[in-house]
């Protein structure tokens, strides 16, 4: 692998480490789901990167997936479900955006500091790519823990997952990577159809969805 | 020889263009909203029309405000003479020192807050203790900023980073996009660019910059603004000195590389000038209290860079 392959391989986990701490900053949910999605589409590049460096072409799967479901649908859903409920759009902390930025600086220094030393052994890629990924995992706790609004916890679990699959596109022959993608993919979905369900709970005390049809005048 | 003949086209170069960058950015800024703007030429006319002016002063004015536009205009004036633009080989290269060049930017808006504070009215006082407070939070950005480039560089000298970045294969790092993410927000801080002040408006409650000049006209004023308009010009040859000195004159080379140097410097000042109108055109102006998430913002990611290269060093 050339030093260029390795660079922009580095510098793809570094735009999505700071597409991280672009979401601690944000303080609109559009903005938080806007941010995502590109955080979603740079994880796609640097999948579809690695994919064509180390000639593995089941991680263009990965890339795909990212792409499609993470970049353009969940966004789209997201969208949609703030706008149905019209949940309040801006976003409730409970901590500060500055002092959320400051832990976020001492996580990455923390995951540098772990992930280094213990990974003597292999390459300066693969050191460097889970030291990254492994802020981004650690960034996406510390989004969920902070934020309080629904919609940004699954946001913050999302960008946790976009570390994980991060860390596993960047170790060469990692085995299920898309496998991986697909489950969590799966699981992301349940989350938010669990939004939608609690949503409509709130509304109408029930999960029935034949009270749907009497709010919309059409029982007898 | 050459090295004299080079700081002194240096000088005349920072001062003829830096009128025209802005008129630059107002023109694309113009163009993007759907105005026709003024022509490019239209602020060296403005400059001309103020000089040609008396100079009012307020009855209370003291020496300070009445040397501070000279102080100003001086300060900014060297400091952008000290950035390398086209050719590293200047004649005060040696001095050329990026902690150096903070202290002239900080002289700079030392004396242009003492000034807005000596009038005495409310407008003044104002700006005086913004601009204030987001230096406390830009200099200690920037300073992280330098930290990181000179771990790398293993320098505090801007010829040493240039050369160094230009000739020797650095790569892409992140830690380096991440310092130029930090100093591309110290800059549009600093010159009082959309996000956090609007360069247009002189009668606002959130300016910043304009608010502390706005007792001064004539002569003074000229040199204010084209003390500001400088100012423009050297944070933009320092993101292009340190981050993109691709095409730069290197001292080897000497004269042989001036004309190459010098148009590709005026290309990327053009690539410069058209992304930030189209940036300022793209967004709105934050709340005055956001600012300083904006600038710790960059205060974070520069100590961010740093960590990490010295990190990744220290393992």
């Amino acid at each position: 692998m050339t030093s260029l392959e390795y660079d922009i391989a580095h510098l793809f986990d570094g735009t999505v480490l700071l597409l991280s701490f672009m979401l601690l900053y944000q303080r609109r949910l559009f903005g938080v789901i806007n941010t995502f999605a590109m955080q979603a589409l740079v994880l796609a590049a640097a999948a579809a990167w690695q994919a064509h460096i180390h000639a593995a072409p089941h991680l263009y799967v990965t890339a795909g997936i990212a792409l499609v479901f993470k970049a353009i649908v969940i966004p789209y859903v997201l969208h949609r479900v703030i706008r149905t409920f019209g949940i309040h759009r801006t976003i409730d902390t409970a901590l500060g955006v500055g002092p959320s930025l400051v832990a976020g600086a001492s996580l990455v220094a923390l995951s540098i500091m772990l992930v280094l030393p213990v990974t003597f052994a292999s390459g300066a890629l693969t050191r460097e790519s889970l030291a990254l990924a492994l802020s981004t995992v650690l960034l996406g706790l510390l989004m969920m823990i902070t934020r309080r609004n629904a919609v940004t916890q699954v946001v913050g679990f999302m960008s946790l997952e976009n570390g994980l699959i991060l860390a596993a596109v960047g170790v060469e022959g990692m085995p299920l990577v898309v496998e991986m993608s697909v489950a969590f993919s799966v699981m992301v979905a349940f989350i938010i159809f669990g939004i939608f369900f609690f949503h409509i709970r709130e509304r109408f005390d029930t999960l029935d969805v034949q009270y749907l049809e009497t709010f919309r005048g059409e029982r007898r | 020889m050459t090295d004299v003949l080079a700081q002194m086209m240096q000088i005349a170069l920072v001062l003829g263009l830096a009128p025209g960058l802005t008129g630059l950015v107002r023109l694309v800024k113009a163009r993007l909203v759907g105005r026709r703007g003024p022509g490019l030429l239209q602020p060296y006319r403005d400059l001309a029309r103020l000089l040609r002016k008396d100079a009012v002063l307020a009855d209370n004015a003291s020496w300070l405000f009445r040397s501070t536009p000279y102080m100003v205009f001086t300060t900014l004036w060297f400091a952008a003479a000290l950035v390398p633009t086209f050719t590293t080989g200047l004649l005060l290269g040696p001095a050329a020192d990026l902690i150096a060049l903070v202290a002239f930017l900080g002289a700079a808006r030392f004396f242009t807050a003492l000034a807005g504070l000596d009038i005495g009215t409310s407008f003044g006082g104002i700006g005086s203790s913004r601009e204030a407070m987001f230096g406390t939070l830009a200099e200690p950005a920037v300073l992280t900023v330098i930290f990181t480039v000179s771990l790398l560089v293993h320098s505090t000298s801007l010829v040493d980073v240039a050369e160094f970045i230009a000739v020797s294969r650095v790569g892409i790092r992140v830690s380096l996009l991440m310092a130029l993410i930090a100093l591309i927000i110290v800059a549009l801080a600093e010159n009082a660019r959309i996000p956090v002040d609007n360069p247009a408006t002189h009668l606002e409650l959130t300016m910043v910059h304009e608010a502390m000049v706005l007792e001064y006209s004539g002569r003074h004023l000229a040199l204010i603004e084209v003390a500001a308009m400088v100012k423009l010009l050297l944070y933009l040859s320092l993101i292009i000195c340190v981050f993109l000195p691709f095409g730069i004159a290197t001292r080897e080379v000497g004269a042989a590389g001036f004309g190459f140097g010098l148009l590709v410097y005026l290309a990327k000042l053009i690539g410069g000038g058209v992304a930030l109108a189209v940036f300022e055109t793209s967004i709105a102006k934050m709340r005055v209290f956001r600012v300083s998430e904006f600038l710790g913002g960059a205060l974070m990611l520069g100590l961010l860079a740093m960590i990490y290269l010295y990190i990744s060093r220290a393992l």
